[in-house]
């Protein structure tokens, strides 16, 4: 029988993003009170794109000084800011909203840029869900009265928020947006290695003609953020980061009649059931751990698998992940992007390096890592146990630790087995099951037949050391509110 | 520029050959045309009198242990499924990867015309564009085969005959498949008789929702009985009538434990074709079987699909579902009319850098 293989793989030829829809300048400055001003001292810093290490621009770097001149103006402009009908401030988000829609494409390129993730991420999760953020909270604007916080609930007055660097235009959204919608004005401040989409989303708020001071924008470490969230006159402070900056906010604030909501760390358990749907399960398994190179704090980052499936489901997941394209963010069909930063990638090493020192088997697919920038193939590791590092501690990169449960109440004792507690998944064709297990789990999100799906609707927050309060949603609202 | 043609090698259907045993054929320099006749070549044929030998037989032993077989499958998430097939459909496809892409599509098509009105001279007509289906450019290849009615098969034959096309042929009642098993056999001897290459059989859905798994199992081996030694089985559950994605995973695999050559989706008669996401399922299906039984099968969605963007959507599913191995006119077909004229605009646009229109393609 002639059964001659075929000669050629479908190879697809390169397919990039075009950088040159978006104008990235050599030097940005704070933007407090509506314009772009140096900071006091003028020491500025660098952002590199982490998938090629190419400076992409330099950027201020605020002292306290500079926090305080932005929290002064964000204070000025709160009386008129709060003062405005909730339909008027509705009008100023919805504009945002569509000019983030028109300016989507331009926005995605630079996230890409500066963040190191692919592309399809940012063209088609990111941005879309930024828009969704500001069109959700404008909806809102006039409608306090009906959220179930009595009527004419206030605004707390100047928030200072502090965002991370793994989804930096999202959780730029996540903050502002509530904040705007309810009458609040803002101080925030990105991550030092990610500033840059939230300057150009300080251009924004221009072209959409908010009013100066209601959005500023403070570039700058971990010491700009220290700054803000001590400063006295901020009445609200919001951080989402890791749990060790989290607990030393808490520190900061604690004695102060500042309200906090903190979102951290998660070590979210994905547990799979023998009567899964297995080709859908392997896909939330790919999007829970790799999406966004696993930089993510809801990251399903422990696959619980039921024992008597669990040969059939690595081997699916194993080809699966071989299919993975890493490489190049901006190309469109790139799946796996660049690790933020040296400091990450390092972390991430050290993590995956101590897992297989603990006995874990460690498994990569083929694939071929790019000679500059940083990267980290896609990593699974079997034989992992509530003993081992790696099950216990957030790596925040991707890679998955695969731990096998018996029965339901295995999988739920092990899944709440953790110091945190903000997201987990259920996998099973049963609804009663996953009602079951989903009223017993200690954890903020729970997906059932999915994983890391988003909307603007939901709330989303944590539980033990993944933090409190919630974002999203009207839960959202409550936050920004002083009820 | 065809000129490797030398006909269906014979080798006895079973036991099946396993995937290892496939050789990779000589690799020549002659350009990506010779390497699609290559494939052309192999469209060969499988005789076959006895029911399926593999890793899975017993499962068809009674009425009851198929169905627990079938029932026994992972179900299948529909919204999971979807998002799946939707993203793949965000790949971006371009310059080389394109070109490749769109040549392979063409020589994938099973050019069909299943009306009323068919004609000998119709039918000709298609028979002499899937020989040629470019006249501006004899480059162009073949498509795998011409798709009609029993009646106009020997037709068809002399229409492409030594061309390497092949000649497929409905039959089992087509569409709606409700006749007296006696009636579709006859059917399907008659396409057979008058040299058919392929039969494209519809599976008896009515028997299959009723749940009468075993009815529409000895059906299609009855039918694969009287397709002999020569003709390939291609299998159409009509997944729009099958309705649910559970159904469709589980005709997927009553047809292949059954000896189909191809499961297809659909007849191009009903309101549901082919659509991504029941062509990732299928590709799935084929994909699982091979690894459980060494048995590869091909997949034809067939119905509504029409431009050369969403054939390249469809050729990435199967790239990164079933794999490379199913990129070839032996394992995956495209049951099309309309399609081929598109493909062959796009590939005149890539060859030229000008979009011609359509007065530069064959109307039939």
């Amino acid at each position: 029988m002639d059964m001659e293989m075929l000669s050629s793989a479908f190879e697809y030829a390169p397919a990039p993003e075009s950088r040159s829809v978006v104008d990235i300048a050599p030097s940005y400055g704070l933007f407090i009170d509506g314009e772009f001003v140096e900071a006091t001292g003028g020491k500025v810093f660098k952002t590199v794109s982490p998938s090629t290490e190419e400076v992409l621009s330099e950027v201020a770097e605020a002292a306290e000084e500079d926090v305080d001149r932005a929290v002064r103006a964000a204070r000025k402009a709160f009386e008129k800011w709060s003062a405005l009908p909730g339909a008027e401030r509705a009008k100023y988000l919805f504009r945002i909203a569509r000019i983030i829609q028109e300016r989507s494409r331009e926005l995605a390129v630079l996230e890409t840029l500066d963040n190191g993730k692919p592309i399809k991420e940012t063209r088609d999760a990111d941005l879309p869900l930024v828009a969704a953020h500001f069109f959700y909270y404008a909806g809102w604007a006039d409608k306090l009265d009906h959220a179930g916080f009595g009527a004419d609930p206030r605004p707390l007055g100047v928030a200072g928020q502090v965002i991370p660097w793994n989804f930096p235009l999202l959780m730029l959204a996540w903050k502002i947006a509530p904040a705007l919608a309810t009458g609040n004005t803002v101080v925030l401040k990105p991550a030092e290695t990610t500033p840059l989409s939230a300057l150009f989303f300080a251009d924004v708020c221009r072209q959409a003609g908010l009013p100066k001071g209601v959005v500023n924008i403070v570039t700058g470490d971990g010491r700009t953020g220290a700054a803000l969230v001590a400063h006295p006159d901020v009445n609200k402070v919001a951080f989402t980061g890791s749990t060790a900056v989290g607990k030393q906010i808490a520190r900061t604030v604690a004695g102060t009649r500042k309200k906090l909501t903190l979102e951290l760390g998660g070590k979210g358990a994905n547990i799979v059931f023998d009567d899964a749907p297995i080709d859908q399960a392997v896909e939330g398994i790919v999007s829970g751990i790799f999406f966004n190179q696993g930089q993510v704090c809801c990251a399903g980052s422990r696959l619980l698998v039921q024992e008597s499936i669990q040969d059939e489901l690595l081997d699916a997941l194993k080809r699966r992940l071989s299919t993975l394209r890493l490489g190049d963010p901006l190309d469109k069909n790139t799946d796996i992007g660049a690790i933020n930063s040296a400091e990450q990638l390092a972390r991430i090493t050290a993590l995956a390096e101590k897992g297989e020192a603990e006995g874990a088997e460690r498994w990569s697919p083929a694939c071929e890592l790019p000679s500059s920038g940083y990267w980290f193939a896609p990593t699974l590791f079997t034989n992992v146990t509530q003993a081992h590092t790696i099950a216990r501690e957030e790596i925040f990169g991707p890679v998955l630790s695969v731990l096998t449960f018996r029965t339901p109440d295995e999988a739920v004792a092990k899944a709440n087995n953790t110091q945190y507690g903000l997201s987990a998944g259920i996998w099973s064709e049963k609804g009663s099951r996953i009602l079951a297990v989903a009223s017993k789990l200690r954890a903020g999100v729970i997906w059932s037949n999915t994983f890391n799906k988003f909307d603007p609707t939901s709330p989303f927050g944590g539980y033990k050391e993944s933090g409190f309060g919630r974002e999203g949603g009207r839960h959202g609202l409550e936050a920004y509110l002083d009820v | 520029m065809h000129d490797v043609r030398t006909g269906a090698a014979t080798a006895p259907r079973y036991p099946y050959p396993s995937v290892t045993s496939r050789t990779p054929g000589p690799r020549t320099d002659a350009g990506v045309y010779s390497r699609y006749a290559r494939r052309y070549a192999r469209l060969v044929t499988m005789p076959t009198t006895a029911p399926p030998a593999h890793a899975l037989a017993d499962v068809t032993a009674s009425d009851s242990t198929l169905r627990r077989f079938l029932h026994g499958l992972p179900g299948v998430d529909a919204v999971g499924l979807e998002a799946r097939a939707a993203s793949l459909g965000t790949r971006s496809i371009k310059t080389t990867a394109k070109a490749y892409a769109i040549d392979l599509a063409i020589s994938m098509v099973d050019l069909t015309t299943l009306e009323g009105a068919d004609t000998p001279g119709k039918v000709r007509a298609l028979g002499a564009k899937a020989v040629h289906p470019d006249p501006t450019d004899r480059t162009a290849p073949t498509t795998a085969a011409v798709c009609v009615y029993p009646d106009m098969v020997a037709v068809a034959k002399e229409a492409v005959a030594g061309s390497g096309v092949k000649v497929a042929s409905v039959a089992t009642a087509f569409p709606a498949g409700r006749a007296a098993l006696d009636v579709k056999l006859a059917d399907v001897r008659e396409a057979v008789a008058a040299g058919a290459d392929e039969i494209d059989m519809v599976i008896d859905r009515g028997a299959f929702l009723a749940g009468k798994y075993l009815k529409v199992y000895d059906e299609i081996l009855a039918v694969k009985e009287a397709c002999g030694a020569n003709a390939r089985l291609k299998v159409i559950f009509e997944t729009g009538e099958l309705s649910t994605y559970d159904n469709i995973r589980r005709a997927s695999w009553l047809g292949m434990l059954a000896g189909a050559d191809f499961i297809k989706t659909s007849t191009g008669k009903v309101a549901v074709n082919a659509t991504p996401a029941n062509t990732l399922l299928m590709l799935e299906a084929v994909r699982d079987f091979r690894a459980q039984t060494g048995v590869q099968v091909g997949v034809k969605p067939a119905g509504g699909i029409r431009t050369s963007k969403d054939a390249v959507k469809f050729l990435v599913l199967v790239n990164e579902t079933a794999g490379a191995d199913w990129l070839d006119n032996h394992w995956f077909r495209f049951g099309a009319s309309s399609l081929l004229n598109d493909l062959l605009m796009q590939r005149q646009k890539l060859a030229s850098g000008r979009y011609s229109g359509p007065d530069y393609v064959t109307v039939d």
